[in-house]
């Protein structure tokens, strides 16, 4: 076993630094077009990033390229310690089964159950798990990622868009990965399951001590759980801070993002929540309602 | 319903039996308890997705009698080992001892989960009596696709109809396009296919003829066949595979990306805007490319002629104006737009007939060219007798 050990070669046990995700310099370019123009970006382990910035800003190629599906024209990307763009091929990228990736819409396989969907990846990485152990997986999976019980024999088609997503980030759980990424999750979704699946995604990365990289329009959930946003902007990263951090600088596309009237409505929500839950007592003491 | 993408990701992987030496792996050991207690099981190793698979075989089969699971020793543990813990509690009726705080907020999660008894497949009738279902919903289906086929074309001569009375809304640009990719795009290949059948059956012709030393029959051989049947069918199935699969690819793609709903719900009718110019657009390009097809069959015929039977080329054109008589040639161009009809029909009716997944865009095309080439043929026999019975033998 010692020796068995000594060789662990598809999965590091603990990897050393805290950076999960380290992009240095990225180009991205499509024909004339640049997207990309030395982009730098950290994530640190067991944190949610937030990654916002207009449309067209190449939010969804930032992602695509750390997971390998775009092969940047320069510059390096590390996951996990492992060097993605030096990959030669699709098999040198071995960390696969440590991130679970959401595409925007789902991207389940349409002629597979929901419950088989969360199984391919099992199937392919570990297929010296029984088949009862598989299904058990799959279907406390899919109850994890909030979707009721019935939903696993189900096929794509027959769900809503909210529910694909869940089914989709079920998939992305199926091996416990590290990482998470998430591409738009709450787009499309209705506030309340938008807010639900907020919360979803903040007590799965608590309990699973995830490192999320999320890509989001949704300013709610931004405030509710980012703990940092980095800001795509001018085919850079212009900035990586919590909210106050980028609201201290005077940058006017992030001036406007975060304090315009939707902004504005999202920290108002964000301040009302952490006043009824850290200070309870202070609230009602001070509340004009009560005074009166 | 069987399905080729669905057998590629849930067939059984090849159990490698070193996959299990090549990571860490969880293990556990029983201390046997005194008397009536059960023992404790211990659990060591790291308890995760990559580590459990071997170990969770040798768990299931367990029957000693353990009272309390130790996981004091588990180095690391994500939710298959917390799953794995919980289920074997349950299974055993055991208590779990030792847990440290990260691992009990993972086993409190999993027991929330724990209700899930739902199979994991979609229905599915047993085989006794799955067999009658298919096969009648199989001759349902048949009787229905006829009907349906029937009144898609009802709806394209409606649209028709709408079209001349209002000709403003006619696609004239849409018309023009679809012209362009069936009939000037298949020029390159249909020109090539049709020369080469030609040279072909002037050579297995004169091969045949010259026992009789009627070698100069082959003429009438290229010229009457070429024109009559050759040209037109196999044209036809060339339009088939490259147009026809075309459309109903084309159309069953944008039904699944609900640009079909869309287009409707801005008030413009598919059937107008996509089905009509595909329909009308192979209707007056097959005859046209058929046409073409059996000049190049003869160019063909006549090239092998001036090659190898010693017949100069130009006199065998002439030669094709004397032996080939014109009603040949309307026979060609009759069936022309009727073939063009069918399978531009097919594809466009197998396109807006996808519902689900892309798996089904794969099967409505293979349909729509199956069907058109089947049906294409079959005409093209009843078209032969008609045409004897007329007199334009």
């Amino acid at each position: 076993m010692d020796q068995a050990q000594a060789h662990l070669a598809d999965i590091p046990d603990e990897f050393e630094g805290d950076y999960p995700i380290r992009v240095r310099g990225l180009v991205n370019r499509f024909d004339e077009h640049t997207i990309h123009d030395g982009l730098d970006l950290d994530v640190k382990r067991g944190e949610i990033i937030g990654v916002v910035g207009g449309s067209g800003t190449g939010k969804s190629v930032l992602m695509r390229s750390i997971i390998g599906l775009q092969i940047p024209q320069e510059g390096s990307i590390e996951v996990l310690g492992r060097s993605i763009t030096d990959a030669r091929d699709d098999e040198d990228i071995d960390i696969r089964s440590q991130w679970g990736v959401l595409f925007q819409g789902g991207a389940l396989f349409s002629t597979l159950t929901v419950a088989e969907n969360v199984e391919v990846p099992l199937r392919e990485f570990y297929p010296e798990i029984s088949d009862d152990l598989r299904h058990e997986i799959a279907r406390y999976k899919v109850l994890l990622s909030g979707l009721p019980a019935n939903a696993t024999s189900k096929y794509p088609s027959e769900l809503s868009g909210g529910m694909k997503k869940r089914a989709g980030l079920a998939r992305a759980l199926a091996l416990d990965p590290e990482l998470l990424f998430l591409d738009e999750p709450t787009a499309g979704l209705d506030p309340i399951g938008a807010a639900a699946f907020d919360n979803l995604i903040r007590s799965l990365q608590e309990t699973l001590g995830l490192t999320v990289f999320l890509i989001t329009h949704d300013l709610d959930t931004l405030y509710e759980i980012c703990d940092r946003v980095a800001v795509l902007a001018d085919k850079k990263v212009i900035a990586v801070g919590t909210i106050p951090e980028l609201l201290a600088l005077d940058h006017p596309w992030i001036q406007e993002y975060f304090n315009g009237p939707r902004g504005r409505a999202a920290k108002d929500a964000q301040d009302r929540e952490a006043a009824s839950v850290v200070q309870p007592d202070q609230k009602t003491a001070t509340s004009p309602m009560e005074q009166e | 319903m069987r399905s080729a993408a669905r057998d590629a990701l849930v067939a059984p992987v090849i159990f490698p039996h070193e996959a299990g030496c090549m990571r860490a792996l969880a293990d556990f050991t029983i201390e046997p308890g005194q008397g009536a207690d059960g023992g404790v099981l211990h659990f060591s190793g790291p308890m995760v997705v990559s580590s459990l698979g071997l170990v969770d075989r040798r768990l299931r089969k367990l029957s000693d009698p353990v009272a309390q699971i130790d996981v004091r020793d588990v180095e690391r543990m994500d939710t298959v080992g917390a799953w794995t813990v919980w289920r074997l509690s349950q299974q055993l009726g055991a208590e779990i001892v030792n847990c440290r705080d990260e691992a009990e907020r993972l086993i409190k999660a999993i027991s929330e989960t724990d209700t899930n008894n739902e199979s994991i497949r979609a229905p599915r009738l047993p085989l006794i009596k799955r067999v009658p279902d298919e096969v009648g919903t199989l001759v349902i289906a048949l009787a229905v696709g006829f009907l349906q086929v029937v009144g898609f074309l009802g709806q394209a001569i409606s649209a028709a109809g709408m079209i001349l009375r209002h000709p403003r809304r006619f696609r004239g640009l849409a018309l023009v396009h679809q012209m362009e990719l069936v009939g000037v795009n298949a020029l390159g290949i249909v020109g090539l296919m049709s020369f080469l059948v030609g040279v072909v059956i002037a050579q297995q012709g004169a091969v045949q003829l010259q026992q009789f030393g009627a070698e100069i029959y082959t003429i009438n051989l290229v010229g009457r066949l070429t024109l009559r049947e050759l040209g037109i069918l196999m044209t036809a199935i060339m339009v088939a595979g490259r147009s026809g699969s075309a459309f109903a690819a084309q159309l069953g793609t944008m039904k699944l990306t609900e640009e079909v709903d869309a287009m409707r719900t801005i008030g413009v009718s598919p059937t107008e805007a996509l089905v009509l110019p595909r329909i009308i657009a192979t209707m007056i390009m097959l005859p046209l490319l058929g046409i073409y097809s059996s000049v190049l069959g003869i160019i063909g015929g006549a090239f092998l002629g001036a090659v190898s039977l010693g017949i100069p080329f130009l006199t065998f054109l002439a030669r094709i104006q004397e032996v080939v008589p014109i009603h040949d040639v309307w026979v060609g161009l009759v069936k022309g737009p009727v073939f063009g009809l069918i399978v531009a029909l097919a594809g466009c009716y197998q396109g807006m007939q996808v519902k689900t997944n892309a798996e089904e865009v794969g099967t409505r095309t293979t349909s729509a060219v199956v069907l058109a080439i089947f049906t294409v043929i079959v005409l093209d026999a009843f078209f032969a007798v008609f045409f004897t019975k007329i007199g334009w033998g």
